[in-house]
C-alpha cells in the first residue's frame, strides 16, 4: 500500500477561520437583503472574457449537444459583464457572491480562484457607494471611519510625486530614491507600469494603516470599465479601498457608452497583440446590452477572502482558504 | 543559457544577478487592483553574502546560475587553499580563502562539509551542524561544578573561541553547534 502519511490533505485554514467565513457570508447576505439588493447568480463559464491585458482567463472546453466539435469557454475573472446585462434588462440593484478565476495569480494575497462579492447600485454616485462599502466593511471588521484620499494626494503624501504630471524619468527617479529597483522588463513607454510599481511598492503599504483608506480619481489611462470625467487631467471615476495595505475593493462609475466600451476593448486588444497575448473577442452581448441602455449606476467588487484575512488578522490568504491552489 | 521565469521563482532557486550567483530568499507576488503584476524578490549574493531586493515584471526571465551543493570531506590546508575530496570518487577540489572565510574556525580534517560550487568553483563551505573539537586553551577548570550557570571562554583546536561551562578543561573534547557557535556538551574521547 502506498504510504499516504506525507500527503498534505488537511485544510490550511483553521476550523475557526472556516466558521468565520460562514458567519461573514451570512452577514453579507442579510446586509443586502435589508437594503433591498437582489442576489443573483450568473454563469461562471462564458463565450468570451475580459480584454484587460493584465488579466489572464482560464479556458475550458464544452463538448456535447450544440457543440459536437467542442466549444471553448472562459472561466469568469469577474461577473461584471453578465451583471451589466441584468442591469440593462431592468434588474434594479443586484449583488452576487461567487468564485472567480484569474490565471497567473498566486501569492500571499492571491489565489487563482477566489470569492468575489460584486454589487451594482443604479442611481448611486461614487460617494454614496463608498459610504455603503464603508458600512459593510465596518460591520464585518469593526474598522473605524475611513479616510478618503485622491490617487494624486496618496502619491504626493507617500511617494512625494504628482502621478498625473510626472514624466516616466521622474517616476523612475522616485523609485530609485525609494530603493526600488526598476524591473528590467518594464519599458519607458509603459507609464502606467511605472505608476503601478510605485503604487504597489511605495504607496500601498502605507494605506489603511490606522483606518481604512479610500483612493479615488485614478488616471484616465487606468479607467478599465469606469467612466472618465473630462478635465485637466481627465480622471477615471474609480475608487479602491485599502485596509492595512491590502487592496480590498474596486469600484466604478460604470461606463454605459457602447461605442466607448468597444473602443476600450480595441485598445486592450491592441495592447494584448503587442505583448504577444492571445486575442480576446469583444463581448457582443455586453455591447448590445449597453446599446439598449445601462442605467446610470455604480458598481464595486470586494475580495471576500481578503476581507476574511483582515477580520482574522491573517498574514496569508491560505489561512482563510480551506484548500489553496497548492493543495487541490 | 538556462533561464527561469518569475513563475519558477521560489526560495533556494539560484540565479545570476549583476554577474554574481545569487540564491532567492523570498519571492512576493504583488499586483494592484487593476494593472501590472510584479515579483518582488529578496536574494542573497552567494559571493559576498549581501541580501538585495529586486523587482521583476511577472513573466520576466533571469539567467540561471550553475550552482550545486556537494558533500565533500575536508582533507587539509596548505595555507593558501583548503582541500576537499568527494569520498566516493576521490575527486579533489581546492577552495580559496574567501570561500572558507566564515567556516575556517570549524574546519577539522575528515569532517564532511557541504561545498557550494559555482561553475565547478567553490563559493562557500558549510561545516557540519555539529563538530567535535579539542580544547587547547582555557582557564583552569572547576572540577565537579556541573550545575553552575557560569561560563568562560575556551579556545578550540581550530582557533574557534566558544563560551563553555566552568568545569571544562584543556584537552576536553567538546561538541559545538557551528550555526550558533554554542557549546552543546562534552564528547567522549
Amino acid at each position: 500500500m502506498q504510504d499516504n502519511l506525507s500527503i498534505e490533505w488537511r485544510p490550511t485554514a483553521s476550523l475557526e477561520n472556516l466558521r468565520l467565513r460562514a458567519r461573514v457570508l451570512a452577514v453579507i447576505r442579510s446586509f443586502f437583503a435589508e437594503r433591498g439588493v437582489l442576489e443573483v447568480e450568473t454563469p461562471i463559464l462564458s463565450s468570451t472574457t475580459v480584454t484587460d491585458p493584465h488579466l489572464h482567463s482560464f479556458t475550458t472546453c464544452y463538448t456535447g449537444p450544440g457543440a459536437p466539435q467542442g466549444r471553448t469557454l472562459c472561466l469568469q475573472t469577474s461577473p461584471e459583464f453578465a451583471m451589466k446585462r441584468l442591469l440593462a434588462a431592468g434588474s434594479g440593484p443586484i449583488y452576487q457572491m461567487g468564485k472567480v478565476f484569474r490565471n497567473e495569480e498566486a501569492g500571499r494575497r492571491h489565489n487563482p480562484e477566489f470569492t468575489l462579492l460584486e454589487w451594482y447600485r443604479p442611481a448611486f454616485d461614487l460617494a454614496a457607494l463608498m459610504n455603503e462599502v464603508e458600512a459593510l466593511v465596518s460591520l464585518l471588521t469593526g474598522a473605524p471611519q475611513a479616510e478618503r484620499l485622491s490617487y494624486a494626494d496618496a502619491f504626493v503624501r507617500h511617494a512625494g510625486i504628482n502621478p498625473h504630471a510626472a514624466t516616466v524619468a521622474e517616476l523612475k527617479h522616485c523609485a530609485l530614491i525609494q530603493n526600488i529597483s526598476g524591473p528590467p522588463g518594464l519599458d519607458d513607454s509603459d507609464r502606467d507600469g511605472w505608476l503601478d510599481l510605485l503604487l504597489t511598492h511605495v504607496v500601498e503599504p502605507q494605506l489603511g494603516i490606522e483606518r481604512p483608506t479610500f483612493i479615488f480619481d485614478y488616471p484616465a489611462s487606468q479607467a478599465a470599465l469606469a467612466r472618465v470625467r473630462p478635465g485637466n487631467p481627465a480622471l477615471a471615476e474609480r475608487f479602491e479601498l485599502y485596509i492595512n495595505g491590502i487592496e480590498l475593493v474596486n469600484g466604478y462609475h460604470e461606463l454605459g457608452d457602447a461605442g466607448e466600451q468597444r473602443r476600450r476593448f480595441d485598445v486592450d486588444r491592441a495592447k494584448r497583440c503587442a505583448a504577444g497575448l492571445p486575442d480576446i473577442l469583444p463581448d457582443e452581448r455586453l455591447l448590445a446590452a449597453l446599446q439598449h441602455g445601462l442605467p446610470d449606476c455604480c458598481g464595486v467588487a470586494l475580495g471576500v477572502d481578503r476581507l476574511l484575512m483582515i477580520a482574522a488578522k491573517a498574514q496569508a490568504i491560505d489561512e482563510v482558504l480551506a484548500f489553496p491552489v497548492d493543495r487541490v | 543559457m538556462a533561464t527561469y521565469s518569475t513563475n519558477e521563482f521560489k526560495s533556494g532557486l539560484k540565479i545570476m544577478m549583476d554577474n554574481d550567483p545569487c540564491s532567492i530568499l523570498e519571492n512576493e507576488f504583488v499586483k494592484p487592483g487593476k494593472g501590472q503584476a510584479f515579483s518582488r524578490v529578496k536574494f542573497r549574493n552567494l559571493k559576498n553574502g549581501r541580501v538585495i531586493e529586486r523587482t521583476f515584471k511577472s513573466g520576466d526571465t533571469v539567467e540561471a546560475a550553475d550552482v550545486v551543493d556537494v558533500e565533500m570531506q575536508y582533507l587539509y590546508s596548505d595555507g593558501q587553499h583548503w582541500h576537499f575530496m568527494v569520498p566516493e570518487t576521490f575527486e579533489q577540489i581546492a577552495a580559496d580563502a574567501p570561500a572558507v572565510e566564515d567556516t575556517i574556525k570549524w574546519l577539522k580534517e575528515q569532517d564532511v562539509c557541504v561545498i557550494t560550487l559555482w561553475n565547478g568553483v567553490p563559493l562557500s563551505v558549510m561545516p557540519p551542524n555539529t563538530v567535535t573539537l579539542k580544547v587547547v586553551d582555557t582557564d583552569p577548570g572547576l572540577r565537579g561544578d556541573t550545575s553552575g550557570g557560569g561560563t568562560k571562554p575556551a579556545t578550540l583546536e581550530t582557533g574557534a573561541v566558544v563560551r563553555v561551562p566552568l568545569f571544562v578543561e584543556i584537552g576536553d573534547l567538546l561538541k559545538v553547534n557551528t550555526r550558533t557557535g554554542e557549546y552543546l556538551s562534552r564528547a567522549k574521547a
